[in-house]
C-alpha cells in the first residue's frame, strides 16, 4: 500500500499522462476536505451545505499572505497554521447562531453562509481592494518549505520530480495527518459525544454533555480542515478566484462523504476518490466513445458527464443506501431494520393465514 | 430512619410553570430525603413529567425555585444540574440507538472524565488510562443492571425492557446523587417489573436516592418510602403508602366523585 502510493504518481504518468497526476492531487484535496466536513456531518450529524466556505477562507488566507495583492510573502509553514485558525473562527462564527438549529433549518443557514462567503469575495475590492473581486487573486506564491520551492522540477537520487509530483507527496502526507486526526477523534471521549448528539441531542444533554461547546468544536475542526486544503489548493494553483467556492462544490464535498459512506473514513476517502476521478474518467472517455460507438459526438461529453454522474448517483443510493462502505455501525444499524422489517412481514403473513 | 436530621437532598418550593395559559404545575413544594425512594403518581397530564424536566433543566421553571445538594437553583442548563448530580431516564427511551451497548454507558461517564483535544489525538498516558477505566466501568455497569448481552449490540436491537435498563445504567454512569426515573415499568411483564424492582432497590441500597414516576401502583405501593400525588399540575396529597392508599383525594383524583 505505502509503496503503491509512493510511486503512484510515477505510474500514473507513465499510463495516463501528467495531466492525471494532477487530477490525483485535486483528489487528495478534495479527500482533506471530506474529511473534514464528514466531522461535522457524519459524526456529530450537524448537515452543513456551505462547506466550500472554509475552504475558501483557507485559499483567501494563503492567497493575501503570499501574494503581490497586499505585498506579503509569508512562509508557507506559517500561513497553513494561520490559514487553518481563520478557517476555524469562520467555523466558530457559523457554529454559534446555529447552535438551536437542527437538520433542514441549519442546512438552509449554512448554505446562506457559504454563499455569503462566496460574495464577499467576489466585492471586497471595493472601496478598499482586498480580494481583487472577480478576477481573483493570481501571482500567488508556490509552495515553498524552507528553500525547497515545490514550483519548480526536482533532480532527486536521479529522479526528475516535476511540481505536480511534488505536490502529490505534499498533500499526501497531509492527507495522512488528517486521517491521523480523524480516527484519533473518532475514538475518544469528543467523538462519542457528537454521536451522542447525532443520535438524541436532548438525551446527550441530560447526560451531561455540553451541548454548545461540543457542536462548535466539531464545527472547528471541520472548519480548520477545509482551511488547510484550501491553503494547499491556493499555493497549487497559484490563482484563486471566487468562482472555485461554488454551492456546488459543497454539494459535491457532502456527496462524497455520502456516497462514500457517512462516518466512516474509509468510505470518505473512496468518495472523495470516485468523486474526482469519475467526472474526469468521463470528460476524457465520453468523447472517443461516441466516436467510437456512433461515429461521431451526438452529446456533448461536458453535459454528458453530469448526466451520467447524476445516474451513478442515484442507482448508489438506491443499492447501496448507507453508502459504498458504511461504517460498521451503519451497516449494522441497516441489516437490522431489513430483519425487522422481515420479521414484521413474516407475522403479518402469520396473522393473515 | 436516621436522615431526618440532616437537610433534604432535594427541596422544591413554589415551582409553577405554565405554557401559554395552561397551568403545567401551580406552587408545588415537596422534599426528598438522602436515600429514599420518592414516587410520584398522578391521572395522565398531571404535570409529573414537567417537573421531571424541570428538575433535569429541559424546562425552565416560571416560579418558585428548588435547592439541590445544598445549591439553589432557578434556571439551569440540563448539562449543569447533570453535573450537580441529577440524572435522569426518559419516558418514551431515548437511548443513543446507532450507538453500541456499551457507548451509550461511555456517553454517561463523559461529565465525569476530561480527556480534551489534546488527549484524544496524542492519546498519552492520562488519556489512556481514563479510557479504560471508562470502559471498564461500563461493562460492571451492563452487568450491574443485568444486561447479558454482547456489548457491541446496538442500543436499538436491545429487547425493550433491557433498552429500559440500559437507560437506567447510563444515568448511573453519572455517578448521580439522585436517579430520576420517569416510568420505568412501562410496558414491562410482571417478570421484568420484578427484576426492575430488585434493580431499583440494590440501586438504593448503593446510597443512590431515587424519584420515582409510575404508573404501576403495585410497584409504587411496593417500594417507595414516600408518595407524593400530583392532579392538574397542583399536589393533592403527600405521604407514607398505607396514607396515600387511603386519602379521599387522591381516590378522588383516580376516580372521580360519587354522583
Amino acid at each position: 500500500m505505502a509503496i503503491l502510493l509512493m510511486t503512484l504518481p510515477f505510474i500514473t504518468d507513465e499510463l495516463l499522462g501528467r495531466g492525471w497526476v494532477r487530477i490525483l492531487d485535486f483528489a487528495l484535496l478534495f479527500i482533506m476536505l471530506a474529511l473534514g466536513l464528514n466531522i461535522v456531518v457524519g459524526y456529530a450529524g450537524l448537515l452543513d451545505l456551505g462547506y466550500v466556505a472554509f475552504f475558501a477562507v483557507g485559499a483567501y488566507t494563503y492567497a493575501l499572505l503570499a501574494s503581490p495583492q497586499l505585498g506579503l510573502h509569508l512562509p508557507f509553514w506559517i500561513i497553513l497554521p494561520i490559514g487553518a485558525l481563520i478557517a476555524g473562527i469562520f467555523g466558530a462564527l457559523l457554529g454559534t447562531p446555529t447552535l438551536k438549529l437542527r437538520g433542514d433549518y441549519l442546512a438552509i443557514v449554512t448554505l446562506g453562509f457559504g454563499e455569503i462567503i462566496r460574495i464577499f469575495l467576489n466585492n471586497l475590492n471595493a472601496p478598499i481592494n482586498i480580494t481583487n473581486g472577480a478576477q481573483g487573486i493570481s501571482q500567488i506564491d508556490p509552495i515553498r518549505i524552507a528553500d525547497f520551492s515545490l514550483g519548480r522540477v526536482h533532480e532527486i537520487f536521479g529522479l526528475s520530480f516535476p511540481a505536480v509530483h511534488l505536490h502529490y507527496y505534499l498533500f499526501l502526507a497531509l492527507t495522512l495527518l488528517v486521517i491521523f486526526v480523524s480516527s484519533r477523534l473518532q475514538y475518544s471521549r469528543i467523538g462519542r459525544a457528537w454521536m451522542a448528539i447525532r443520535e438524541d441531542e436532548v438525551a446527550a444533554e441530560a447526560m451531561g454533555i455540553n451541548t454548545r461547546n461540543i457542536k462548535l468544536l466539531a464545527f472547528v475542526m471541520g472548519a480548520s480542515f477545509g482551511g488547510v486544503a484550501g491553503g494547499l489548493f491556493a499555493g497549487f494553483q497559484g490563482f484563486v478566484s471566487p468562482e472555485s467556492f461554488s454551492l456546488m462544490e459543497s454539494v459535491m464535498i457532502l456527496c462524497m462523504v455520502v456516497l462514500g459512506g457517512m462516518g466512516n473514513i474509509g468510505g470518505v476517502i473512496l468518495g472523495g476518490v470516485l468523486l474526482v476521478v469519475l467526472p474526469e474518467a468521463l470528460r476524457n472517455g465520453a468523447g472517443p466513445a461516441q466516436q467510437w460507438l456512433l461515429g461521431r459526438t451526438v452529446i456533448d461529453p461536458e453535459s454528458l458527464r453530469m448526466l451520467l454522474f447524476g445516474v451513478a448517483l442515484i442507482v448508489v443510493m438506491l443499492w447501496r443506501p448507507a453508502g459504498l462502505w458504511p461504517s460498521s455501525v451503519r451497516r449494522r444499524e441497516l441489516e437490522a431494520e431489513d430483519s425487522i422489517a422481515h420479521q414484521e412481514q413474516e407475522t403479518v403473513y402469520d396473522a393473515r393465514h | 430512619m436516621t436522615q431526618d436530621t440532616s437537610p433534604p437532598l432535594l427541596q422544591l418550593s413554589g415551582i409553577g410553570k405554565h405554557f401559554g395559559g395552561l397551568a403545567a404545575l401551580t406552587d408545588v413544594s415537596l422534599h426528598i430525603k438522602q436515600g429514599e425512594i420518592y414516587g410520584l403518581i398522578g391521572p395522565n397530564g398531571a404535570g409529573k413529567t414537567t417537573l421531571f424536566n424541570i428538575l433535569t433543566g429541559l424546562y425552565q421553571l416560571d416560579s418558585g425555585s428548588f435547592t439541590f445538594a445544598g445549591s439553589a437553583y432557578t434556571c439551569c442548563k440540563p448539562h449543569l444540574l447533570a453535573q450537580a448530580g441529577i440524572a435522569r431516564t426518559f419516558q418514551n427511551i431515548r437511548l443513543f440507538a446507532n450507538m453500541t451497548a456499551l457507548e451509550n454507558i461511555m456517553v454517561g461517564r463523559h461529565l465525569r472524565t476530561h480527556t480534551g483535544l489534546w488527549g484524544a489525538l496524542t492519546r498519552n498516558a492520562a488519556a489512556r488510562a481514563e479510557e479504560r477505566a471508562v470502559t471498564d466501568r461500563a461493562h460492571e455497569l451492563l452487568r450491574y443492571v443485568g444486561i447479558n448481552r454482547p456489548s457491541n449490540t446496538l442500543a436499538k436491537n436491545l429487547s425493550y425492557g433491557e433498552q429500559r435498563r440500559l437507560e437506567i445504567a447510563r444515568a448511573l454512569a453519572t455517578d448521580p446523587k439522585l436517579l430520576a426515573l420517569d416510568e420505568p415499568a412501562a410496558g414491562m411483564n410482571a417478570t421484568e417489573t420484578a427484576s426492575l424492582k430488585t434493580l431499583l432497590q440494590t440501586i438504593r441500597a448503593s446510597g443512590i436516592t431515587i424519584l420515582l414516576i409510575e404508573h404501576d401502583v403495585k410497584l409504587i405501593m411496593n417500594l417507595c418510602d414516600r408518595i407524593a400525588v400530583l392532579n392538574y399540575g397542583e399536589k393533592i396529597a403527600e405521604g407514607q403508602p398505607e396514607e396515600i392508599r387511603s386519602n379521599p383525594a387522591v381516590i378522588t383524583a383516580y376516580l372521580g366523585t360519587a354522583a
